[in-house]
């Protein structure tokens, strides 16, 4: 089959760019500290970071900016990555970081524990949600043939689970009051109004799933010339796999137990990342790093802004602004092979 | 983007004619329908009032008493042959969807219809009035229509078949910015409102009639013998765009005929119930397991979603009890579990 042509660009061409979405991100940070319904002057933001004091505009910076901040940096990242991860590992474009399982069975280990246990502390919700979206994932690898699972079995498999989850979910919630109160507020995935406490929770995980992720990048690219081919390359198909999915549940989870499932970021910035970089994972999984989590926070700032003195949500937002752009860039720029 | 699983199987095998793929479809697609008749029997006798099976009968063919004929004739007759229908063009829509693209996770989703669809209802419900129900499943038939040819168009360039990757991208970026805007009309109105508008987005089989049923069942009637008919050109399709041309296939006109039964099944059917979850999505892939063909045909789509839609209904009103959980939701635990198992039992049976 023919296909669009997607020009390659050499090594200064990509440097450069991976710079341009640094700044990007570091633009986005110091925007999502500095705008808000009180503004600090852009100034000011890194001398209050920096000293803690007495002050108002320290306080908001400190208790409700700064986590904020970290807490989309480490979803954004994690999202981001986890959908390039499983976009490689499925050849499929309609891959996110919940395709395995991850989102909803992060959302029926809360429920079901709430439902059966009563309040669950937030402490402990984090740690049911990342418990139920591996043992999701791992039924679903286990079910898609283990380490000879195909690229297509995964991928069903991972839907079937999800809505087999999802029934589970709805039914726990229509059943039982109290676990749809705790449903409610997380499934609209959000960065506002989280624990601060969360961030650190997920931190460690997000941390080994992105040096997993970055080590994965040479096998990968062996893996997307097929089995033979990489074998010949000397590929370890199997374990190459075993890895990609241990390194995305690990970020999809983990992002998603703290901020709810975010459904644009992990699906189109991998796309976004190929378009740009080209299918040279060595490439494309450090743009999706970057690139993720600085469009999460712009969407996020621009949702302060335009609702003020209310806000919109972030999903809102960036599906709004994001969607026109994605279309436009694959209108452009063709899509590259997975 | 991936390549069909079997490629390779097929790889060097002549396309072959349909309805040609064997006993084995035959007797699936018969097992299908009888349990299809069963499932229409055991909806339309059981219930809150059981009805004996020899009264069902007869309020069928004219007799019996008023308050039996109502019960079969108005209230259950209709919401079971709605979900049949409903379920039989979301199961031809998704194979259709899921063999253009080349992506087994294919459904009318990939060229924005539900989404649009959904914003159209919304908007409706919202803007307009939400106590017209004509009108709802109008602006959804619109909705979701419209959105699948703008896709469409948006993923045309030059003279070339639209390549499956393009147009299923291009269909989630427009169907996020559905999405969003659905949200955004969500938090516009009343409680009461974006209640109800929420029940529509669910997909339900309440309170379904006859007026309801007859845009599917003309819909069907036309468009399930074109997807039949254009069943040779899928398959030749499928061998890949340059063997399709030095075939002799117009490609891009095969592609577009067969997007248009597939939007046309499926706009008609999301209009008529709401869009009822994952049917479109696992039926073709059911299909195709149970029966051992190589790609799901458009019969077997079709009686498989209707199973599984009225299967659903019937568990979803006699386990949970009327109206409390939705159908979608019992199409995702049967149909995932199901495909789930299916899954398990072929890795055992050697044949992934």
């Amino acid at each position: 089959m023919r296909r669009p042509t997607v020009s390659v660009r050499g090594t200064p061409a990509r440097a450069t760019g991976l710079l341009l979405a640094a700044l990007l991100l570091l633009v986005a940070v110091v925007l999502s500290v500095s705008v808000g319904s009180r503004s600090i002057p852009i100034a000011d933001v890194w001398s209050l970071v920096v000293h803690r004091d007495d002050s108002e505009a320290s306080l908001i910076v400190h208790e409700v900016r700064l986590p904020r901040t970290v807490l989309g940096l480490l979803v954004g990242a994690g999202l981001g990555l986890a959908g390039a991860l499983l976009q490689a590992l499925t050849r499929n474009p309609l891959a996110d970081p919940g395709l395995l399982g991850v989102t909803y069975g992060a959302a029926a280990a809360v429920v079901v524990a709430v439902a059966l246990l009563g309040p669950v502390a937030p402490a402990l919700q984090v740690w049911f949600a990342i418990l139920g979206a591996g043992a999701a994932t791992a039924v679903v690898y286990v079910v898609a043939g283990g380490s000879r699972a195909t690229p297509v079995r995964l991928a069903l498999a991972g839907i079937a689970m999800t809505f087999a989850l999802y029934a589970v979910v709805r039914g726990a919630t229509i059943l039982d009051r109290s676990a749809l109160e705790r449903y409610r507020f997380w499934q609209v995935g959000s960065l506002s109004g989280q624990d601060p406490d969360r961030v650190l929770q997920m931190a460690p995980f997000l941390a080994v799933g992105i040096v997993l992720a970055l080590l994965l990048a040479r096998p990968l690219n062996a893996l997307a010339l097929g089995d033979e081919a990489g074998r010949a390359l000397g590929l370890r198909a199997g374990a190459t796999r075993t890895t990609t999915i241990v390194a995305a549940t690990l970020l999809a989870g983990a992002a998603t137990a703290a901020a709810g499932p975010l459904a644009f970021v992990g699906l189109v910035v991998p796309h976004v990342a190929r378009i740009l970089a080209g299918p040279d994972h060595r490439w494309s999984l450090p743009y999706a790093l970057v690139l993720a989590p600085a469009l999460l926070l712009l969407a996020d700032v621009v949702g302060r802004v335009v609702a003020s003195p209310q806000e919109l949500r972030v999903s809102i937002v960036i599906s709004l602004i994001g969607g026109p752009v994605f279309i436009l860039l694959v209108r452009r720029r063709g899509v590259p092979r997975l | 983007m991936s390549v069909v699983p079997d490629l390779a199987r097929r790889r060097g095998r002549r396309p072959r004619r349909p309805g040609a793929d064997g006993p084995r479809a035959l007797v699936v697609g018969v097992a299908l329908g009888v349990v299809a008749t069963l499932l229409v029997v055991v909806s339309v006798a059981t219930g809150e009032f059981s009805i004996p099976l020899r009264d069902v009968v007869d309020a069928l063919l004219g007799g019996g008493d008023r308050s039996t004929s109502y019960i079969v004739e108005t209230l259950r007759l209709p919401r079971a042959v709605c979900a049949l229908l409903v379920g039989a063009a979301l199961g031809t829509a998704g194979g259709i969807f899921q063999r253009v693209t080349r992506n087994p996770l294919g459904s009318p989703d990939v060229v924005g219809l539900t989404s649009g669809a959904a914003a159209g209802a919304v908007a409706q419900i919202v803007f307009v009035d939400g106590g017209d129900t004509a009108a709802i499943a109008l602006a959804a038939l619109v909705g979701g229509a419209g959105t699948a040819v703008v896709v469409w168009l948006l993923a045309l360039r030059g003279s070339d078949l639209v390549a499956g990757a393009r147009l299923v991208l291009i269909g989630v970026g427009l169907s996020f910015v559905l999405i969003a805007l659905t949200e955004w009309m969500l938090t516009r109105t009343t409680l009461q409102t974006a209640a109800q508008a929420n029940v529509w987005i669910t997909g339900s089989l309440n309170a379904r009639g006859w007026e309801n049923a007859v845009p599917v069942a003309i819909a069907l009637a036309v468009l399930l013998p074109g997807a039949v008919l254009l069943e040779r050109r899928l398959r030749v399709l499928e061998l890949g765009e340059q063997v399709a041309v030095g075939l002799g296939l117009g490609v891009r006109r095969a592609q577009g005929l067969l997007l248009l039964v597939a939007v046309g099944l499926a706009s008609v059917a999301v209009s008529t119930t709401g869009p009822v979850l994952f049917v479109a999505l696992a039926a073709p892939q059911i299909a195709r397991r149970i029966a051992g063909t190589s790609v799901p045909t458009p019969v077997l789509s079709a009686l498989t979603g209707a199973v599984l839609l009225l299967g659903a209904d019937v568990l979803s009103q006699r386990v949970f009890g009327a109206e409390r959980i939705p159908v979608g939701v019992v199409t995702g635990a049967l149909g995932g579990t199901y495909l789930l198992w299916l899954l398990v039992s072929e890795r055992r049976a050697g044949r992934v």
